[in-house]
């Protein structure tokens, strides 16, 4: 009879019943297997500086464009820098620019969000901005704005943000349309709560799940968005070791030494999948609406 | 027991002892234990039982549509016409279907297609399970259409399911079902989504096709009053069991089990008890002439514009409940939404404590708001999920200033009040069941001290024997603290014993408006009577 509203509420007892939200967030193997691959690579980033073998921008002329070896462990490239040491620093630019961008993103697209999906009257002028930006490519975009404001990691964050806020914002505005029919934000208009209120006590609360699913999607995405602005030179300064400088540097050199673009290449897509991954397992296990769908 | 038919014949479906087993993080064991039912040709046999049941169970069962990760079959056997279900294959079962076996569903809208059109729908099966010519495929569709009495069928050969009305889509369905005469008919609570009208006619076209064909029919239901209209036999379950079993008259005349007597006995009466007038008591809300037109705006398009609610005049007064019934789009939650001020009206007057709340500002009206308070629904979406139930009846009163520790006070006294325990308040709306859902929602609602409540359909999502107890309560609260009361609502039973005066709205309009007594016992307008004719089980008075 009433099957439909029963499900999700009857599920999400189960689900609390059965164990702490941590014991289940491991007991899916899709975020154990993320997870697990992103700690790899946060770890890697952190220990940096111990898990190094040579100092990432020394120079060793003699040992241009070497395979890997016991002394460089993923080749040299062609200055004679160890791939190894510059992949490992690369960790911390790559994990620096997907988590800012996937916070921002997130927290901007959210408040905008928030406020066009809620009031009808901003919700015309807002979204078309929006569609005005995503009508952009945002490689386009963020190039253009490298091109004006110089490139560094902060100028780098904050152009591949802008692409992405109109995402977020598309997500959350729909969410809070179809949130604001709900019978219980209708109850809490008719006892006299006040709007910031509603806002914050009725509909947030309802959003964050499908908000985290979205962020590690934006992170995935700001990663790769990084190392192709800096294989296309336009990203962080070249000569800081991010992966996409490494793999830009050693495009020239592809088929006399591959290693140069395989090493960081591999750790990009394992560090995307990962996060892929990971979001995929969040989204089934926050929202078991979608998972558990027959 | 009973005498059988006169002539004695094989049953096509026969269930032995079938227990399907649940997932062991359920509440118990099994979905469905020792259940053995069988019915004959000609038959209608209906199961009737609350949600949680397991009867829609049984029937998925037989049609061999369990989810198997979920449910496992345990014990037991079902054989359609001597032929084995459980235990088929999967391309055996395929065969069965539709041939032998058809089922209705609920919700028509979902079970076709959307994108494909109905006559090609019924061909599909007959393409699939027959060997015909596709001219005769053509006539055999025409004829089917013909005989659950789709009007115009060679247009609506052509229509897809989106361009014709709930009622026709169920029609289609059953043609979809009878294409291959089945000798089971399985319907598993088919008229629940349809208005009452509607529901009428197509419960006459299942008795028809039972008349006229040899069909057996397995007719699942919530509804008594779908039972007394419809039933030969009755089987009444609960958690799974069968409780009783027997003949219509004699199930719904003299039940032997107790909980088949509670249900029955929860089944609101169409006659109206009489009622004590109180004219002397003072207007509560007011309205005059109110209106409410949506308008469609569209760029190059043509404006349309639709009076939801037009020239609704009624004046409430305290202690007093004004019932509203009509079909799905009436305007009925329009004229509850337009008084609880959740949609501004268009025109006219809605006077609360002599100030017209329907044209001042929103600001203005803040300090007003407590004067009328809503009940949705579906209690399932009226609580927030993510916040405790404490926190949600005091959030009312908080927000005009009491202090939490009163806050909590009034709470407690509101939860005792409405039948339920104090250690509710910190617990979250998952926790509870759908009634028990609704009375958090109507403490919430009386926390504010509300002259008015509106109640919008208050009970229609809940059981029957739960329906009756908020009933109750609603009654006790309203005698306690002399509210007055608009109750919408499209039962005409929940009507009839809960109203004071009736307000029947049809296309927007309120056609008839009196004394619920007066307008039961003596319709007046054509539309009044045709909606009190369609009331399943008329000619049975329970209680």
């Amino acid at each position: 009879m009433t099957l439909k509203p029963e499900t999700y509420p009857a599920i999400l007892a189960k689900l609390k019943g059965l164990t702490t939200w941590p014991a289940l967030l491991i007991s899916n193997s899709s975020v154990a297997i993320g997870g697990f691959l992103l700690l790899f690579v946060a770890i890697t980033a952190l220990l940096a500086p111990v898990l190094f073998t040579v100092e990432p921008t020394s120079m060793h002329p003699i040992d241009r464009l070497k395979g890997p070896s016991s002394g460089f462990w993923f080749g040299t490239d062609m200055y004679g820098r160890d791939i190894y040491s510059r992949t490992v620093f690369g960790c911390r630019i790559s994990l620096a620019v997907g988590f800012s961008v996937a916070v921002l993103s997130v927290s901007i697209g959210l408040v905008v969000g928030l406020v066009a999906g809620y009031f009808r009257w901003l919700d015309a002028i807002v979204m078309r901005i929006m569609d005005g930006i995503m009508a952009i490519p945002g490689i386009l975009l963020a190039i253009a704005m490298l091109a004006l404001a110089g490139a560094s990691l902060k100028t780098v964050i904050l152009a591949i943000t802008i692409p992405e806020i109109p995402r977020v914002v598309r997500l959350v505005r729909g969410i809070v349309l179809g949130l604001r029919e709900e019978p219980y934000v209708e109850s809490a208009i008719s006892l006299g709560t006040r709007t910031p209120k509603i806002l914050i006590r009725h509909i947030l609360p309802n959003i964050v799940a499908p908000l985290i699913v979205q962020g590690t999607y934006v992170c995935a995405s700001a990663m790769i968005l990084e190392a192709i602005l800096s294989f296309l030179g336009a990203g962080v300064p070249p000569e800081t070791p991010s992966w996409g400088n490494i793999m830009a540097e050693g495009k020239s050199y592809f088929q006399i030494a591959p290693w140069i673009i395989f090493f960081p290449g591999l750790y990009l897509a394992l560090t995307v999948l990962g996060v892929n991954v990971l979001g995929d397992g969040l989204r089934d296990t926050l929202d078991p609406r979608l998972a558990k769908q027959l | 027991m009973e005498t059988q038919p006169v002539t004695p014949r094989e049953p096509v479906l026969i269930i032995k002892d079938l227990a399907v087993r649940l997932p062991d993080s359920a509440e118990r064991i099994h979905a469905v234990n020792q259940v053995s039912l069988e019915v004959f040709p000609k038959e209608i046999l209906c199961v009737v039982g609350e949600s949680g049941s397991g009867k829609s169970v049984t029937a998925h069962s037989v049609m061999g549509l369990l989810p198997e990760n979920q449910l496992k079959t345990e014990a037991g056997s079902i054989s359609v016409l001597g032929e084995p279900i459980i235990g088929a294959s999967p391309k055996r079962l395929r065969q069965l279907r539709g041939n032998r076996m058809a089922m209705i569903f609920q919700e028509p809208m979902t079970a076709l297609n959307p994108v494909m059109p109905l006559g090609r729908q019924i061909e599909e099966v007959l393409t699939e399970h027959r060997d015909m010519s596709s001219h005769d495929r053509k006539n055999r569709v025409y004829e089917l259409m013909d005989a659950v009495n789709l009007p115009d069928n060679k247009n609506l050969f052509r229509s897809y399911p989106h361009e014709i009305s709930g009622g026709q889509r169920q029609r289609v369905m059953i043609a979809l079902a009878l294409a291959l005469e089945p000798a089971l008919l399985i319907a598993d609570e088919p008229t629940t989504a349809l208005d009452v009208t509607t529901q009428q006619q197509i419960l006459n076209l299942i008795k028809d096709i039972q008349k006229n064909r040899d069909t057996g029919v397995l007719f699942i239901t919530h509804d008594f009053g779908v039972v007394a209209e419809i039933a030969d036999r009755v089987i009444v379950m609960k958690d799974g069991i069968i409780v009783e079993q027997g003949k219509t008259e004699n199930v719904l005349g003299h039940p032997k089990d107790d909980y088949t007597a509670m249900l029955i006995d929860a089944v609101p009466s169409l006659i109206p008890k009489s009622r004590p007038a109180n004219p002397g008591k003072e207007i509560a809300i007011s309205t005059k002439s109110l209106e409410k037109i949506y308008k469609t705006k569209s760029l190059f398009g043509r404006r349309r514009t639709v009076k939801a609610a037009d020239d609704i005049s009624f004046d409430i007064r305290r202690g007093e409940t004004l019932g509203i019934v009509g079909e799905s789009g009436s305007g009925k939650s329009t004229v509850a939404r337009c008084i609880a001020r959740l949609i501004n009206p268009t025109a006219g007057e809605i006077r609360v404590n002599n100030t017209n709340i329907a044209e001042i500002s929103e600001r203005a009206y803040r300090p007003l708001r407590k004067h009328i308070q809503i009940v949705f629904q579906d209690p399932y979406r009226s609580l927030n999920p993510r916040q405790t139930v404490g926190r949600a009846i005091a959030e009312g009163p908080m927000n005009y200033g009491l202090g939490r520790a009163e806050a909590s006070e009034r709470t407690r006294t509101l939860l005792k009040l409405v039948g339920l325990d104090t250690d509710a308040m910190s617990r979250y709306p998952h926790q509870f069941s759908g009634g028990q859902r609704q009375r958090i929602c109507i403490a919430r609602a009386l926390a504010m001290e509300p002259d008015v409540l509106v109640a919008d359909e208050p009970v229609s999502a809940l059981d029957v024997s739960v329906q009756a107890q908020v009933l109750e309560l609603l009654k006790t609260l309203q005698s306690k603290l002399d509210l007055a009361i608009l109750f919408i609502t499209h039962d005409l039973r929940v009507a009839a014993q809960v109203s004071d005066n009736i307000a029947v709205m049809y296309h927007g309009k309120i056609v008839e408006h009196g004394p619920t007594k007066t307008i039961f016992e003596n319709p007046k307008h054509e539309y009044t009577k045709r909606l009190f004719n369609a009331a399943p089980g008329k000619m049975w008075d329970f209680n």
